[in-house]
């Protein structure tokens, strides 16, 4: 995989479509599709046309629905296989089969024209690309009786990328809840919650959230506390291996800013957020800009952050990665994960 | 750890004084009784004040319980004396009841729900609310200090409850709990001016921010033991670093992830005498210089014995801690992600290791330095990194238990996580390793039989109950026929807790466990074909047990309700799917003795027949 490369340099203008290189094997940073003129969307839902969606594409999924949205194959649904009726159930259901499941990763420039806003959290909070053996999940059989619990109690919240307030943050952590979550009608709510059912077995390490392709999952087995399950899964979406560029544990990418002798590399494992990626890239690249302000005063302590962020994220410089497509991207799009 | 070992020689050294003293007592009460006038009754009579000075260093709840039961006067002896009480079952007694036998209690353990609820068996209100005990201490025992809940229902308003109504209070554990957020921890971090010890570990906490550790005031010095590993959000890392520097008697210390490796070693630069220590990420991109003072540091902390934490952890840096893995007697990596050659070469480095915690990560070959480098080992966990991907093949199999098994023959507990085992392994295992008191596999995939032979994995289960004869604790996997619980019932004499799933293949089986396991106290099961009939098999069997779980099962609603007609003293509760009919499948069973009734807080889905 190419790692994106954040390059420092003047904006260009506003970009409708997010996207962060990776490759099958996944990396903590998600394609994210984003409707533009030119389609780079990611289907991961193999969701039909959707309408466009503005340029924030960070912000929180809007409550309402597009027209377009094809809001029946994004509909989660728990249910014995064959119980796939078109009409939207009462009851948290797992994601039926009617869904034109295409797979995330190779990207494919396909026919399927845009994805939503919630789409794209839904693409974002997936940690790997999904291949087609999703098509074999939703005919997975549920054993348990505890209809909503089947799917959701081994998923972390943390992986998603969700806000706080999702309701699948408290699927992940209190499964049994489900039933009056379901009750809620958040569109983003049930791409998302399928999103965690998908299974990924060409993930080169460890897996996430995924049910296995072919057995159903059972409510509380493996017999693990919730707390190991979250951690772990958060844990192990650190260590993913990403092509060439990262051993166990790291993921590089290159960083240069306009006008530096030389480039940097970060390790983007260790940061859990974007404000501490911008300011640890601030603090990377401190030296250039003291040198070209002139300094302030002795050493770097008296060039406090404030001051860099303005040097840094004023006008003069913003953080972009180019994309897998060679398209310069604005940091900060994308959910961090 | 180690002090409860000790504790536990010490008990049992006590116990079996005590044992002659209670011959002694009720052979003397039996001369005392027996009309015949005679010189073999005019033996000294133990004084009274000596007996109480006796049974008040007593510690085990078991050992006071025994005591109890001997006589009038020492049963009194010991409810005056005894300051710390146990409570395994909290349905099973009511405060009130405990707060008028035990007058003078400082220290309480509580334990709720059923153990199956830690995996989303029980439903979220089921109860084991602590707020109604700690009312009744709050007038009973205002002098309380400590309180170690585990699968307990704790609300914010409890916890300030707590915090305000007991002035001495010092330890405040609460494992696997849920109803609180940290707005309950800043609390007690605000008003227990006495607090040594808070343990928040594996809880369903409502995280809302890491604020709640900046409210430990600056006067406050007095905390033993901090383990916040459990709430992840970001704290205030100058709080922390000042709390730590202020609490001189510092010794247990477990941060959350949140925590660099940089503030790591500014901790540890201020709390030498730590002896456990939990890290946060240990993965931060560090300098040479910063490498250093990190190696320095671990090197001044020459008292640690435990180790934890090491969240993403980067292999390269953990040379780090060779300093101090030459005398760690546990350490636990099941939070940190290592490959077997990482894994091995940090292992070289201890010798001493007495607990290992680990992930399926290291495979089979990192099992192999496991039994090469830790001949000391007598526990070993192995985690699964990837419970639910059945996809990929990874993880450790029948190679590793074996291995460590041939290198650790000391190992007496074992909780292995797999996705293949065979009989012959098992039985290699435990025949070198005899002394399993806590034997706990668990092949991944339900119902999966012997994947060389593809037979059941009863000759497994058979050989752990025939070679263990201590064994206290079972959990058994895999595809099993009625002939492992032929075995248990046969020969686990000493079996207290016993988990199932999915195995077993009539009522037969579950009915040689209730009439063959003389100590058994806990018995779940789950997803088995046992029905009425082993059900009620053990009518008598259950009072004197904790308690039975039975989900997924073939009992029905009229077996249940007979088996509470039958047994009063018995609480029955059945816990209701929404829509299933009242005469079918009881679908979650929980059956549990008391002396204090039906409880009064289950929620509607629970049924107490």
């Amino acid at each position: 995989m190419s790692p994106p490369l954040l390059g420092v340099e003047e904006e260009g203008g506003q970009s409708n479509v997010t996207l962060l290189g990776s490759s099958g094997s996944g990396s903590t940073m998600e394609s994210v599709c984003q409707n533009s003129a030119e389609l780079k969307e990611r289907n991961y839902m193999g969701l039909s046309d959707c309408s466009s969606v503005d340029s924030s594409v960070a912000s929180p999924l809007p409550e309402g629905k597009k027209a377009s949205l094809n809001l029946k194959a994004t509909e989660l649904r728990l249910g014995l296989p064959g119980s796939r009726s078109p009409e939207r159930n009462p009851e948290l259901c797992l994601l039926s089969s009617q869904l034109d499941e295409k797979p995330l990763f190779p990207l494919h420039p396909s026919s399927d024209g845009h994805c939503s806003a919630s789409q794209k959290t839904v693409v974002s909070g997936n940690k790997r690309g999904f291949s087609d053996a999703m098509d074999g999940f939703s005919e997975g059989k549920f054993l348990s009786n505890s209809k909503v619990d089947v799917l959701l109690s081994p998923r972390p919240s943390a992986n998603l990328g969700l806000k706080p307030g999702s309701v699948l943050e408290n699927l992940g952590t209190q499964p049994t809840k489900a039933k009056e979550i379901t009750n809620q009608k958040a569109v983003q709510d049930r791409p998302l919650a399928a999103n965690e059912t998908r299974p990924n077995p060409n993930a080169s390490a460890n897996n996430n959230n995924g049910a296995p392709a072919t057995k159903a999952q059972v409510v509380g087995w493996p017999p693990i506390r919730s707390f190991r399950k979250n951690s772990l899964a958060t844990t192990s979406k650190n260590t993913d291996e990403v092509d060439g560029k990262a051993g166990p544990g790291a993921l590089f990418v290159k960083v240069s800013m306009d006008g530096a002798p030389y480039l940097r590399k970060v390790d983007l494992k260790n940061y859990s957020k974007y404000q501490e990626l911008s300011s640890a890239l601030e603090k990377m690249f401190s030296c250039f800009t003291i040198g070209q302000y002139g300094s302030h005063g002795t050493g770097r302590e008296l060039l406090s952050e404030s001051k860099l962020k303005d040097l840094l994220h004023g006008s003069e410089y913003v953080l972009t990665y180019e994309d897998k497509d060679g398209d310069w991207m604005l940091v900060g799009d994308v959910p961090w994960e | 750890m180690e002090s409860s070992k000790l504790k536990r020689e010490k008990d049992s050294q006590i116990s079996d004084e005590l044992n002659e003293l209670r011959m002694e007592s009720s052979e003397l009460k039996k001369a005392r009784d027996s009309p015949i006038s005679d010189e073999s009754y005019r033996r000294s009579s133990f004084p009274d004040e000596v007996l109480e000075r006796v049974i008040s260093l007593l510690n085990s709840h078991r050992d006071r319980s025994s005591v109890s039961l001997v006589c009038k006067d020492w049963y009194n002896m010991e409810r005056w004396s005894r300051t710390h009480v146990f409570i395994g079952n909290c349905y099973s007694v009511s405060p009130e009841i405990v707060a008028q036998r035990f007058p003078k209690i400082r220290s309480v353990t509580l334990k709720g729900k059923p153990r199956f609820s830690d995996f989303n068996l029980v439903p979220q209100n089921w109860g084991a609310d602590v707020h109604a005990w700690l009312v009744v201490f709050a007038a009973k025992y205002p002098f309380l200090e400590e309180l170690r809940l585990k699968r307990m229902t704790i609300s914010d308003a409890s916890l300030e409850f707590l915090a305000s109504s007991f002035p001495n209070f010092k330890a405040l554990s609460l494992l696997s709990c849920d109803g609180f957020s940290t707005n309950g921890l800043a609390a007690i971090a605000t008003h227990c001016k006495n607090l040594t010890e808070l343990d928040i570990h594996e809880n369903d906490i409502d995280d809302k921010g890491g604020g709640w550790l900046s409210c430990f005031p600056e006067s406050f010095t007095s905390l033993e033991v901090l383990n916040f590993a459990n709430v992840t959000s970001d704290i205030n890392f100058d709080a922390l670093e000042r709390l730590t520097g202020r609490c001189k008697s510092m010794r247990v210390l477990k941060v959350n992830r949140s925590i660099s490796l940089e503030q790591l070693q500014r901790l540890l630069a201020n709390a030498p005498h730590l002896t456990e220590l939990g890290t946060g990420s240990f993965s931060q991109e560090l300098t040479p210089h910063q490498y250093e003072d990190l190696e320095s540091v671990f090197n001044n902390c020459k008292n640690i014995h435990t180790l934890s934490g090491l969240w993403e952890v980067k292999g390269l840096y953990l040379p780090a801690l060779y300093p101090v893995s030459t005398h760690l007697t546990f350490l636990n990596l099941s939070y940190a992600v290592l490959q077997s050659d990482e894994l091995a070469k940090l292992l070289v480095h201890c010798p001493q290791l007495r607990r290992l915690w680990v992930l399926d990560t290291v495979d089979d070959k990192g099992l192999e330095a496991v039994g090469s480098n830790c001949p000391l080992l007598e526990e070993l966990r192995v985690f699964p990194a990837d419970p639910f991907d059945e996809e990929i093949v990874h993880g450790v199999t029948e190679a590793g238990f074996v291995a460590v098994s041939y290198g650790c023959p000391r190992l007496h507990y074992v909780l292995y996580f797999c996705r293949q085992m065979t009989n012959a392994a098992v039985t290699t295992v435990v025949q070198n390793c005899p002394n399993f008191t806590h034997f706990r596999l668990c092949i991944m995939t339900p119902g999966q039989p012997d994947y060389l032979t593809n037979e059941p994995m009863d000759e497994a289960f058979g050989a752990v109950v025939k070679t263990c004869r201590k064994l206290r604790r079972l959990s058994v996997s895999g595809y099993l026929t009625d002939l492992t619980f032929e075995h248990i019932g046969r020969y686990a004499k000493n079996l207290e807790t016993l988990s199932v799933a999915f195995a077993g293949s009539s009522d037969w089986g579950m009915q040689c466990v209730l009439a063959g396991c003389p100590k058994l106290r806990k018995l779940e099961i789950r997803d088995c074909p046992f029905g009425n009939a082993a059900l009620l098999s053990g009518l008598e069997k259950y009072e004197s047990m904790r308690s039975l779980w039975m989900s997924a099962c073939n009992v029905t609603m009229n077996g249940c309700r007979l088996l509470a007609r039958e047994m009063p003293r018995l609480n029955v509760e059945v816990m209701k799917e929404e829509g299933s009919d009242d005469d079918g499948r009881a679908d979650k069973v929980y059956v549990y003795r008391s002396i204090a009734g039906r409880r009064r807080d289950a929620p509607s889905s629970v049924l107490t027949l």
